[in-house]
């Protein structure tokens, strides 16, 4: 017995390897996922990215996203955990339909999307797979278009004007002239920005329309001075989506009065000088692989690469049930100080936001002495009680 | 009207007596200084631990963080824009040698015999580990984005990285410079501490509120250590800052954004004091009869002094900006 079982050991031994070979390659599955773009994008255009106007991406999502991809390796490693990022593009809500459609049959357990608010409806609904919205800020994607499986990493255009509120109220600069541009998305931003002002009870002492224009018959709308007169204004605050007017504001009101808003002191995401939290070296990352200084839409993307690899760390063997789960559950590091996550209830990754006048960071929301029931950073966009989202449990 | 500024009087006199008699008990206790590096400061600030002032700065290198007493007594910092390790000598206060450390230099050990320093390089996501003597670099090690603290056992056989980004201890061995394993911890690991007979690792977890204790034998993690603060929510409660006490009975945590260093009994794994202390509390060092405890504040560039006894902060010092790092030379 004992003889027969000696001659059959050499011949066991190599199956006996093989199989531990195996065994350690069988790691699981990886966690695939699709950024879904626009092409043609006019945000990409050189023009455009050459202005470098606060709040506008600096360059492709793809570039952060890789970056955080990259420093998840060896967390993602220590676990046996994979992510695999594909990358397609559209050029209508159709068409991005149709690639969502297409990602998540070829095995896409994440869709995310740096596209228009409805191009990303279309792909939320064409899906049962979480969609991580990296770009669009628009309210009402999480507001009464909100969907159950929805995820927002970029902060709403309410927690922005939230941020900017609170920083106004936190300097006593409470008497607010605001100027709104033409377009009807500088319409929707400017209604984010009156209810911010009246959560923070500041007063709008005027709101005043203005426009591009060379035109002298026209320069009751165009010139900064006609536009800025009056003397009841302790800051500007101006809407402006496009960038251009807002950049020459500054320095040219008629009152030596602070600009806001879409220049002068900006509320955002991320700026390449943030100093604290570990985030310069974020950005320096950042820089040396996209040779570029990291934007605030650099740092959403930044923010849905890491949830990817918090996801599959979580869940290292998936299945794409479990992904999902960890997903919307485990609480991210953003270099800001403070774990992130994402709300419950309309399923907005709460957040610090920076205040910039583009040279440095002047300030963080929410401001120091702010106080909230369970989180203060649930003091910047639309909170529980609120109940903007119907869609969530 | 009289009678009260008499009384003002008094009560002034008493204070002062207390104020003076306070004095005199710590001078007996405490002799030698407290050298503190500062990240915005290319300078040392030296405090007199008897009178709990400050008596003077070194210049040294630019961005100074890690600072650490070497075999012979020396003091040595790493200096993250100067890419360098200053050896200051305390007996003439200047700086004897610069050491070239690789990029971005954070933290580091140095090996029982001294002849190696073990660094974290930040921006490289790597170790480094370095010859004392001359400053090559002997081998470098790619780690998880974002290392930070860096612990070499007793017997000088494994090293200990922690990585921010991947919220890992990596498990180095220095005779192959491999990674033979990497723990999984809480989220953004920074500073780490032995239990004196080594078998436990504790490591602060910033964004996790709390400490991870691994067992050395193991490379596993057999606890944690939550912290609470009343007043304060779990999001403020950044702990970066350890030691623990020679007999292995408490670790003392520096609880950041908290602003408070907890006391914990090690073989209970329990909280039993909380002190308050100045912003953003970072990193903590005894003195050598483990008497006080000097908390450096990154926020408001200031060492607060505890005395370990009454769990009390008798004073705070201010110092250079952003205050990172205390060794104390008695």
């Amino acid at each position: 017995m004992k003889s027969a079982a000696a001659a059959l050991l050499p011949l066991l031994l190599p199956a006996l390897l093989a199989l531990a070979a195996g065994g350690a390659q069988a790691a699981g599955p990886a966690l695939k996922a699709t950024l879904l773009s626009p092409d043609p994008d006019a945000r990409m255009d050189r023009s455009r990215l050459e202005r470098q106007y606060l709040g506008h991406p600096g360059g492709p999502a793809g570039d952060a996203l890789q970056v955080a991809l990259d420093e998840g390796a060896f967390e993602l490693q220590a676990v046996d955990a994979a992510v695999e990022l594909d990358k397609q593009t559209a050029d209508s809500a159709q068409a991005a339909k149709a690639a969502a459609q297409a990602a998540e049959k070829a095995g896409a357990a994440v869709l995310l999307t740096d596209l228009p608010a409805d191009w990303t409806l279309a792909v939320a609904d064409a899906v049962k797979v979480p969609v991580i919205n990296i770009g669009e800020p628009a309210d009402r994607l999480r507001e009464q278009d909100c969907r159950d499986h929805l995820l927002h990493v970029a902060p709403s255009e309410r927690m922005r004007t939230d941020a900017l509120a609170q920083t106004l109220v936190s300097r006593k600069w409470s008497k607010v002239l605001l100027l709104v541009g033409q377009s009807p998305q500088d319409e929707l931003r400017a209604a984010a920005a009156q209810a911010s002002l009246k959560r923070y009870g500041l007063q709008v002492v005027d709101t005043r329309r203005f426009k591009l224009s060379g035109d002298p018959r026209e320069r009751d709308l165009a010139n900064p001075l006609l536009l800025t007169a009056g003397n009841g204004y302790d800051a500007v605050w101006v809407v402006d989506s496009d960038g251009e007017f807002a950049r020459g504001l500054p320095y040219r009101t008629v009152l030596p009065r602070p600009v806001v808003g879409d220049a002068g002191l900006v509320a955002l995401a991320w700026h390449a000088q943030f100093e604290r939290y570990g985030a310069p070296q974020v950005s320096r990352r950042f820089a040396k692989a996209a040779g570029r200084p990291m934007t605030a839409s650099d740092w959403s993307a930044w923010m849905a690469g890491k949830a990817l690899v918090a996801a599959a760390t979580a869940a290292p063997k998936g299945p794409a049930a479990s992904w999902a789960k960890a997903l919307a559950a485990t609480p991210l590091d953003g270099s800001k100080g403070t774990p992130l996550s994402f709300r419950a209830w309309d399923g907005q990754l709460r957040q610090t936001l920076l205040l910039t006048d583009g040279q440095g960071v002047v300030a963080q929301a929410p401001v120091e002495g702010l106080l909230h029931p369970s989180n203060v950073l649930d003091t910047l966009g639309a909170d529980a009680p609120e109940k903007k989202c119907k869609k969530m449990p | 009207m009289q009678a009260t500024r008499a009384g003002i009087a008094a009560t002034f006199r008493i204070a002062f007596a207390l104020a003076g008699l306070c004095v005199a008990a710590t001078a007996a206790a405490a002799q030698g200084t407290a050298y503190v590096s500062s990240e915005k400061d290319p300078a040392v600030t030296l405090i007199d631990l008897a009178s709990l002032s400050v008596k003077g700065t070194i210049a040294t290198c630019k961005r100074g963080r890690h600072i650490q007493l070497t075999a012979q007594g020396q003091i040595m910092l790493a200096c993250t824009e100067s890419n360098a390790a200053d050896v200051i000598d305390p007996a003439t206060g200047k700086s004897v040698r610069r050491i070239p450390l690789g990029d971005e230099p954070e933290a580091f050990d140095l090996s029982p015999d001294g002849k190696t320093i073990y660094v974290s390089n930040e921006d490289e996501g790597a170790v480094s580990f370095v010859d004392a003597a001359n400053g090559k670099v002997l081998k470098t090690i790619k780690v998880g984005e974002e290392p930070e603290g860096v612990k070499v056992s007793a017997d000088g056989k494994t090293l200990y990285v922690t990585s921010e980004v991947a919220s890992l201890v990596h498990v180095i061995d220095v005779a192959s410079a491999k990674v033979v394993k990497n723990i999984k911890v809480g989220k953004r690991p920074r500073r780490m501490a032995f239990t004196p007979d080594g078998k436990e690792l504790w490591v602060s977890n910033e964004l996790d509120a709390s400490v991870s204790i691994i067992a050395t034998d193991s490379q596993a993690v057999t606890g944690t250590i939550k912290f609470a603060v009343k007043g304060a929510r779990a999001e403020d409660i950044t702990p970066v800052g350890i030691q623990i006490t020679r007999d292995g009975k408490r670790a003392y945590v520096a609880l950041g954004r908290a602003n408070h260093v907890a006391f914990v009994d090690v073989p209970q794994r329990k909280v039993t004091d909380l002190v308050l202390v100045g912003k953003r509390a970072w990193n903590v060092t005894l003195d050598k009869a483990e008497a006080r405890l000097y908390v450096v504040n990154g926020l408001s560039d200031d060492v607060t002094v505890v005395d370990v006894a009454q769990a009390k902060a008798i004073k705070s010092i201010p110092v250079g900006r952003v205050p990172y790092g205390l060794v104390v030379v008695e």
